[in-house]
């Protein structure tokens, strides 16, 4: 111990000797510390967004598209239970399918942190982060807060365009910030596992592809596109405690888009669906946060 | 404001330890026989071992760099060179060893290590999409210097790379050269004590590299200690104060430059005639020039022999030739390459895997040059023109 003391000290009067009259770094550390690292790299990574505009493109076409599909393409053959008898109702579908449309969105906008996570392993850009005096979160703190942002102008545009095609929000102000914030932190959780995924698989590519195959099927056996009582009873169930669910169930509830006649839910976690989200994303933070770091330090040292 | 620190630096050092600070490794001398006390080695390594399931990228690596000088670990593809900086740097544990980098324990404190050391890898690592100001910035806000300061850092980094003009361009409009620039600048953001450059001139053109050259012996004139990786036997000679040759993750050889080629056999001064009457001719003219065990091959009408001094050599052998009617085709001053060391030390060529790396079939062809006395220039600038 006493050697080591020693030689710090050594390097310290060396430190001070070169670097008299030069910035020399700070030891620091600490959470504030970590907090700056990560906005750092926050920073990076929205100019990333703004010089490659072709994920924003991405992220703000298809939900576009998805809209105009369901609510035009299948709009007119759905019907919705209560809906006025056998005559479907384009309009009480549009209204109904908005919120299912952010659902999807925000979580496939999540999905973006993984295959940056990856790309960047794949460049090296890490192996000049990791030799750097940062905290280990930093990079990764910096990605899934970036990626929101990502997301706030995705939900933007799904707002517009779901306005323009009919849908409205008609409660409160404060019930409608509440229905987006719990959108955007559901997917910033989901972002936390896609950044988990992305540094296990490491080529931005195959880590598409699996997310693909994993987020398809689980915003589909949900109610995010249609009711859940045409569903048959395995897949009900799965949908019924599918959280994409509850935070589309919870996104119609407090936009005020839940339709008039029909049947309550009989699931709990359809009946509390804010607090399940909220459960499910602290669960996921919980588990990933820790996982994802150790990842992060794992996979660099590869 | 550099020089004078740097004689401040190295004048402590060998008051303190005359023997390494004033010889280096004198003849005879080599790092392996010096201390390794943590104040006068700011990296040394101890055993290091790192495998990769069948594959030992490291097998019982020992290396010290003295304070103030510079360390050239030499090696050909798969040697381990990449898989030893990345230690060092913390960017990898080993399965076992230990390294004590900047007086601090790289597996103990591997955040402490990182604060005083720069790493520019063998890929360069910088964000393509950034420009180059803003890959520096967050580099600095990285090891948090402070805005202002880290703004001043980058500026004065760009400038002295030669890299203003591209400075708010996105880095994907970079050249190779350019790029590694780049990543060296980012290694000396907060001037750090101890350097690590993996690779620095692989895939540069001769331009670039003579460039690069100079930027990095500038940073070792200011006291910096410097551990550099090279496939370029050349590179390690014209940089190096010492010289690891590694191959399968250990050390082979290690001493100066000179002691290297003293044991791989030096230089060697090589003619070709024209006429096979020429060949006793200039035979005859290499002894008088101080040249002794020439060896003759009849058929080539070629003839080589060792020599010390090089240019000086050639100068002296073509003088004496010009007093005779030999016609002589090509005369040239051979250094060894690092397949001569290779061969010598392993018995077998360093294996050439790396197909991509345009400049290492020149470098393992070894190099004559074109007749005349203005073949070879001084030994420093002979690696600009040869490739
Ligand atoms: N991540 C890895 N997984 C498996 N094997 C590896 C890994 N990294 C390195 N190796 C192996 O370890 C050995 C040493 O590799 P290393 O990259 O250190 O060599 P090098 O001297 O830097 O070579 P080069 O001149 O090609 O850069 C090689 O045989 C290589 O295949
Ligand atoms: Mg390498």
């Amino acid at each position: 111990m006493s050697s080591s003391t020693s030689a710090s000290r050594t390097t310290a009067e060396a430190d001070g000797r070169r670097s008299s009259g030069r910035p020399s770094p700070s030891p620091g550390g600490g959470l504030g510390q970590a907090l700056g690292d990560g906005w750092t790299i926050a920073k990076r990574n929205l100019i990333r967004i703004k010089r490659v505009p072709d994920l924003l493109v991405g992220s703000i076409v298809s939900p576009i598209m998805f809209v105009l599909l369901f609510a035009y393409v299948f709009g007119g053959a759905i019907t919705l239970p209560g809906a006025d008898g056998s005559i479907p109702d384009p309009r009480a579908y549009r209204e109904f399918l908005i919120a299912g449309i952010f659902a999807q969105t925000v979580i496939f906008g999540a999905t973006i942190t993984g295959s940056g996570m990856a790309q960047d392993l794949k460049t090296g850009i890490i192996d000049r982060f990791r030799s750097l005096p940062m905290a280990p979160s930093a990079v990764l703190v910096g990605r899934t807060t970036a990626d929101v942002v990502n997301n706030v102008l995705t939900v933007v545009i799904m707002t517009l365009t779901g306005l323009l095609v009919g849908w409205r929000i008609t409660t409160s102000v404060g019930e409608a910030v509440l229905g987006y914030l719990v959108l955007l932190f559901f997917a910033y959780c989901v972002s936390w596992i896609m950044a988990y995924l992305g540094l296990l698989v490491r080529t931005p590519e195959v880590f598409n592809n699996v997310t693909f195959i994993v987020i398809f099927p689980l915003t589909f056996i949900a109610n995010t596109f249609v009711p859940l009582e045409t569903f048959p009873t395995v897949l009900r169930v799965f949908a019924e405690w599918n959280p994409v669910s509850s935070v589309t169930q919870a996104a119609r509830e407090l936009f005020g888009n839940l339709q008039p006649g029909a049947p309550d839910p009989t699931a709990w976690p359809l009946q509390n669906p804010v607090l399940y989200s909220v459960l499910w994303g602290v669960v996921m933070l919980v588990v990933f946060v820790p996982l994802t770091v150790r990842q992060y330090q794992r996979a660099a040292a590869r | 404001m550099r020089a004078p620190r740097l004689e401040q630096v190295q004048g402590e050092v060998s008051a303190e330890h005359p023997a390494v600070g004033g010889a280096r490794y004198g003849p005879g001398m080599t790092p392996t026989t010096s201390p390794r006390s943590r104040e006068d080695h700011p990296v040394v390594a101890e055993g290091l071992v790192k495998r990769y399931g069948a594959v030992t990228a490291l097998d019982g690596l020992d290396l010290a760099v003295p304070r103030g000088s510079v360390l050239g670990v030499l090696g050909p593809n798969g040697a381990g060179k990449t898989t030893a900086v990345r230690v060092l740097t913390t960017l990898l544990r080993p399965d076992a060893g230990r390294a004590v980098v900047a007086g601090v324990d790289v597996l103990a404190d591997p955040a402490g290590v990182r604060r005083r050391i720069g790493v520019s890898g063998q890929y360069a690592a910088v964000d393509e999409q950034l420009t180059g100001t803003e890959n520096l910035r967050m580099v600095g806000d990285l090891y948090h210097l402070g805005r202002g300061p880290s703004r001043a850092r980058a500026r004065e980094l760009l400038e002295r790379f030669s890299l203003t003009e591209a400075a708010d361009r996105p880095v994907k409009t970079y050249s190779g050269g350019m790029r590694r620039r780049l990543d060296l600048a980012g290694a000396l953001v907060a001037e750090p004590e101890v350097l690590f450059l993996d690779e620095p001139t692989t895939g540069l053109d001769p331009r670039s590299r003579l460039g690069m050259w100079e930027v990095i012996s500038e940073l070792v004139s200011g006291g910096t200690t410097l551990l550099l990786t090279t496939q370029y036997l050349e590179e390690a000679d014209r940089l190096a104060d010492s010289i690891a040759v590694i191959d399968t993750g250990r050390v082979i050889a290690e001493g100066t430059a000179d002691q290297l080629k003293a044991q791989i056999g030096g230089e060697r001064v090589e003619l070709t005639v024209g006429r096979d009457a020429d060949v006793a001719t200039a035979r005859e003219a290499l002894h008088r020039a101080g040249a002794e065990d020439v060896s003759v091959d009849e058929r080539a009408r070629s003839l080589s022999a060792p020599v010390t001094g090089g240019t000086a050599a050639l100068v002296a052998v073509l003088g004496a030739l010009r007093e005779t009617d030999a016609e002589v085709l090509d005369a040239g001053v051979r250094r060894p390459t690092l397949d001569d060391v290779f061969l010598t030390l392993t018995g077998r060529a360093a294996e050439d895997d790396a197909p991509d790396d345009g400049g290492t079939g020149g470098e393992a062809g070894g190099e004559t040059s074109d007749a005349g006395g203005r073949g070879r220039r001084g030994r420093h600038r002979r690696e600009g023109e040869a490739r």
